[in-house]
């Protein structure tokens, strides 16, 4: 994963410091080395691997870390954000809550909506892995093309005495590896809940409706 | 020429008017009935907020761990039976060998289902009811109606629900008494189990009432198709 990630950052950098087509094609030649050196890393990473490896890490500092089992907000967040939300397509996400409205809007309003319905989601996560008990996650094989760039990925979340729960996974391939764009528990869309909740404050109060309600929401974080 | 062209165009607008009014008015589709729905949803909310609320969680915080369990699964055994009915109904046989067989066990020897000995033993439990039952059989949901103090439901959900109360066994028990405490307890069990949800529902919705309406009508789908409903209509 960490691979990944310096790639195409390496890559831009080596573009912008050539002017001249020779420092372009150097640029070219050097991401496309990087790409390839890392390509092994990344078809390692199939998303259903990729799920189990994140859920297992966090399910583990959630048991052992003390500031978590206290109850420790920050940390919790702090967890979420270094361990969770990279492996989330955010971008992807708003677009698809916000649907015509996010088309519509102008740059640095899609900025402010991805980071506002980021930490909605950080705050809704928090509270979700604070409830967390005992719990066994069976993770479903996926069969994949080999050129398929959408997956989902299945789990159930089994508890004793209850319904097992399903949880899956929306997931798209993205130059930094798979990224999930949808969570459905149990049947239920994040996204297309989100959808209406965002059609509704557009409907009101337009765009910047939808922004201050968000603002106003995560203001109020506990 | 000209004015073929802007009448062309009026009535290009018109249809797109027509068409974005539409998209815009998706959530009511569900719900024609909002306004009331929401009034319902207030008074809900300050009934629920200020008493049934406080009691489940008091139920949560002191009642007996094992009275809560025992209770839990007595309310399930009931919902087993009822799962049953709802698969015989749906005919799917193995479900309702499944649910049968858990009815049995618990009833038996896991004290009239105050044990959960079935799923100890990994036989998964079955969700069916009558609402269900209807969808399967290809009745539409109907309008969406909120209920204070019950819950978010649909008029074929509702329907399901009144069904239900026909079939559940405490319905036949002859001393008034017991039964109204049984019918008491069931309710507080269901609010109770329904409390960590909520919490989420808190942090997560910008409205409530939006975000457990459209929470509810996906589970109610993707339960009516058991687990593989068919992918949603692009609105866009």
């Amino acid at each position: 994963m960490t691979m990944m990630t310096t790639a195409p950052a390496t890559a831009g950098a080596f573009r912008r410091s050539g002017s001249g087509p020779f420092g372009r094609m150097l640029g070219g030649a050097a991401a496309l080395a990087l790409a390839c050196a890392s390509a092994p890393a990344a078809a390692q990473e199939a998303p259903d691997a990729l799920v189990k490896r994140v859920s297992q890490e966090a399910i583990e500092i959630i048991k052992t870390d003390p500031q978590v089992q206290a109850g420790d907000s920050a940390r919790i967040r702090e967890l979420i954000e270094t361990k969770l939300t990279p492996h989330f397509d955010i971008e992807r996400m708003t677009a698809l809550a916000a649907g015509r409205t996010y088309r519509t809007a102008t740059p640095e309003q899609k900025k402010r909506l991805g980071d506002e319905f980021k930490s909605l989601l950080i705050r809704t996560y928090s509270s979700a892995l604070r409830q967390y008990r005992e719990q066994t996650i069976d993770y479903k094989p996926l069969k994949l093309d080999a050129g398929a760039t959408e997956a989902t990925v299945r789990t159930e979340v089994v508890r004793p005495g209850q319904p097992p729960v399903q949880i899956d996974y929306s997931m798209g391939k993205t130059p930094d590896g798979w990224k999930a764009y949808d969570v459905i528990v149990g049947g239920v869309s994040l996204v297309t809940n989100y959808r209406d909740e965002f059609s509704e404050q557009v409907r009101a109060g337009g765009i910047d409706g939808l922004l201050k309600s968000l603002a106003a929401k995560n203001a109020g974080a506990r | 020429m000209k004015a073929q062209s802007l009448s062309r165009r009026i009535a290009a607008a018109m249809v797109a008017g027509v068409l974005l009014a539409g998209c815009s008015a998706a959530p009511s589709r569900d719900d024609p009935f909002e306004p009331v729905n929401r009034a319902s949803y207030r008074v809900h909310e300050v009934v629920d907020g200020n008493v049934v609320k406080p009691i489940a969680q008091a139920y949560v915080d002191y009642a007996p761990r094992v009275f809560q369990t025992g209770v839990r699964n007595f309310f399930g055994n009931i919902d087993d039976f009822i799962s049953f009915i709802n698969d015989v109904l749906q005919n799917k046989p193995d479900k309702a060998g499944n649910d049968l067989g858990r009815v049995i066990t618990n009833t038996a020897f896991g004290l009239l289902g105050l044990i959960d000995i079935a799923s100890d033993a990994g036989v998964p439990k079955g969700n069916e009811d009558f609402g269900q039952t209807f969808g399967y059989w290809g009745i539409p949901q109907g309008p969406y109606i909120f209920i204070p103090v019950l819950g978010p439901t649909t008029v074929r959900d509702g329907t399901g629900l009144i069904v239900r109360a026909y079939a559940t066994p405490i319905g036949y028990i002859n001393d008034v008494s017991t039964r109204n405490i049984l019918w008491g307890i069931g309710f507080l069990d269901a609010r109770a189990a329904a409390l960590q949800a909520e919490s989420l529902v808190d942090q997560a919705s910008l409205d409530r009432y939006t975000f457990i309406r459209r929470a509810y009508l996906q589970r109610r789908q993707y339960l009516v198709y058991d687990g593989k409903p068919p992918p949603p209509k692009d609105d866009e």
